[in-house]
């Protein structure tokens, strides 16, 4: 449906997008992620036809952007970081004029009535947007988009300065637009493309430097078998019991949860399961378990994994021998 | 191109610009109206038109200034450069919407030429020439301050831009005299706006003038069209 050919976009010296290559197939969620500045606006105003690529060839439907512009716009709704409204005019001016840009063929009425109905705009349908709140010109901008029943929908952050109910619907929203629609969406908020997403872009400084399935994103990058553990005891000791575990890599306290509890971070070899012998040890030591958990790497992790810079990776590594943090503490610190 | 139209036309209304646009065109034309014609007990309505020339410098620019520019700056232009709708399309669209609150304007000499009718017997072909000669002219001056429009981002300097442009076409008269290598100053003389306008006030109807503005027109429409191709790619 989509496919991106070794696309290169340059703002004067800077190179905004560097030779990325990636295909979306029909009725796929395709998440693009990414630090600021690394790109993925940039790649999306180049697949809805905004601005133009230096090089490589971005195809929508088969259909070339630059050769055949309005033929390729014709299957794309595009929803910019910005969503691009007239503030001068009501929903449903707004709205009929988008229908007339996009020349849909549809029975008009009915058309943007049902849209209206999907994204929860019927109620300020006769409204002048610019009385609107963030939440609901996010939404008008959504209907934009989605005018028309387009094959491909951009959608650049769609949940931003949304509420967290809202940002439920919206995602649920996208998820049901994902059925029979083609979509990529970029986000910062890593759970919303965890949840939405089939496959996942991760892109840095204009290069790709991940592309795959969410679950197997995960799996590939975590090569340790880590456990978060709360434990109801004297540190210490609790700390030289834990490394009699057999098959144990690495015991780190971090910190005092509650009053006498710690929390530790385990490292254990991947063929081992420690957990059966620690609960046995700990509880003929009348030291209760009070929480564990297994820290797999979450997207987040991953995120920042791949696109940290050497420099930043090396000082935390540094950090770490001086404090005594552990690696997933730094990271969860750096992403505030 | 006609949904642009529309909502440029439209926008005019629901903001103050259109109902200033007007006001202050009413205002000044039949204040010159009845100056030349009423008070001097003539019919001959061409000195109106004659002096909506300066008029139109200073009321033009406001009229285009945030055509393109206000797009630009509340990034509507997105909507309207991934929408299935060719540059040349969307160009056309806002100029129309432009040109079509101006001819709003000039309608109003049609008034005052069935007003005059009332007292004595009106040249109507001189009339309409002169009604042709001011919707080129004002034509020719909407494209070039759609063009400098959309150069910015900002009204105030689309504004101010286009302006500058137009006094400078008034001026081109002086500019020639003030040259005195003949054929350099021959040129000038040749896309000089105030000649060619007062062609028609004077009652000639000359299709070389009309071809002229709508030359004019068409190139500086092509320019507007490059300007925002070329924002595409850099």
């Amino acid at each position: 449906m989509i496919e991106v050919k070794n696309l290169t976009k340059r703002f004067g010296d800077k190179l905004a997008v560097n030779n990325i290559s990636f295909e979306v197939s029909e009725g796929e969620v395709l998440g693009f992620l990414g630090p600021n500045g690394a790109g993925k606006s940039t790649t999306m105003n180049i697949l809805a036809g905004y601005l133009s690529s230096n090089e490589g060839q971005a195809l929508i439907n088969g259909i070339d952007i630059l050769d055949d512009p309005i033929a390729a716009k014709k299957n794309i709704g595009y929803l910019p970081e910005h969503p691009p409204l007239y503030l001068d005019m009501t929903v449903k001016a707004y709205l009929d004029f988008i229908y007339d840009l996009k020349k849909v063929k549809l029975p008009r009425k009915s058309h943007i009535a049902e849209i209206c109905e999907v994204v929860k705009i019927t109620d300020v349908y006769n409204r002048l947007i610019k009385n609107l709140s963030k939440g609901y010109r996010q939404r008008v901008g959504l209907a934009q988009a989605i005018i028309g029943n387009p094959k491909v929908l951009i959608l650049d952050e769609p949940t931003v300065g949304l509420d967290p109910k809202q940002i439920i619907e919206i995602r649920s929203l996208i998820k049901r637009l994902g059925e029979n629609h083609t979509v990529i969406l970029s986000s910062h908020i890593l759970p919303e493309v965890q949840a939405v997403c089939d496959k996942i872009i991760v892109i840095n400084k204009g290069n790709v430097v991940a592309n795959d399935t969410s679950d197997n994103l995960a799996h590939n990058l975590s090569s340790d078998h880590r456990l978060n553990v709360r434990i109801d005891g004297p540190e210490k000791e609790v700390e030289k019991l834990l490394k009699t575990i057999p098959g144990m890599v690495d015991v780190n306290p971090t910190r005092m949860v509650e009053k006498g509890v710690h929390e530790y971070v385990l490292e254990s070899r991947e063929d081992v399961d420690i957990r059966r012998e620690m609960f046995k040890r700990l509880s003929s030591r009348n030291w209760p378990i009070m929480g564990l958990k297994s820290s797999e790497l979450t997207l987040e992790e991953i995120f920042l994994k791949l696109t940290m810079d050497d420099v930043y990776s090396h000082s935390v590594a540094l950090d770490n021998k001086d404090t005594g943090l552990n690696n997933e503490e730094v990271l969860s610190g750096g992403e505030k | 191109m006609v949904a642009v139209l529309r909502r440029e036309f439209s926008s005019y209304f629901s903001s103050p610009i259109g109902y200033v646009f007007l006001a202050v065109f009413f205002a000044f034309s039949g204040f010159f109206l009845y100056i030349t014609t009423l008070q001097t007990g003539t019919v001959n309505i061409t000195s109106v038109f004659s002096q909506m020339f300066t008029i139109l410098i200073f009321l033009i620019p406001i009229l285009t200034m945030r055509l393109l520019s206000e797009d630009k700056k509340q990034k509507t232009d997105q909507a309207l450069l991934t929408a299935p709708l060719s540059l040349t399309g969307l160009v056309v669209g806002k100029f129309l919407a432009a040109f079509f609150i101006f001819a709003l304007g000039v309608s109003v000499m049609l008034l005052y030429a069935v007003v005059l009718s009332a007292f004595a017997t009106i040249e109507w072909t001189v009339f309409f020439g002169n009604v042709v000669g001011l919707l080129l002219l004002g034509g020719a001056l909407i494209s070039v301050g759609l063009f400098v429009s959309g150069l910015t981002e900002n009204q105030v300097v689309a504004a101010v831009g286009s302006f500058a442009i137009m006094m400078l076409l008034m001026l081109i008269d002086m500019i020639a005299g003030a040259i005195p290598i003949k054929f350099i100053s021959n040129f000038i003389y040749k896309i000089s706006f105030f000649d060619k306008y007062n062609e028609f006030t004077v009652g000639i109807f000359n299709f070389a003038s009309i071809l002229f503005f709508i030359s004019f027109i068409v190139v500086f429409l092509f320019l507007t069209i490059r300007a925002l191709e070329k924002r595409r790619w850099s």
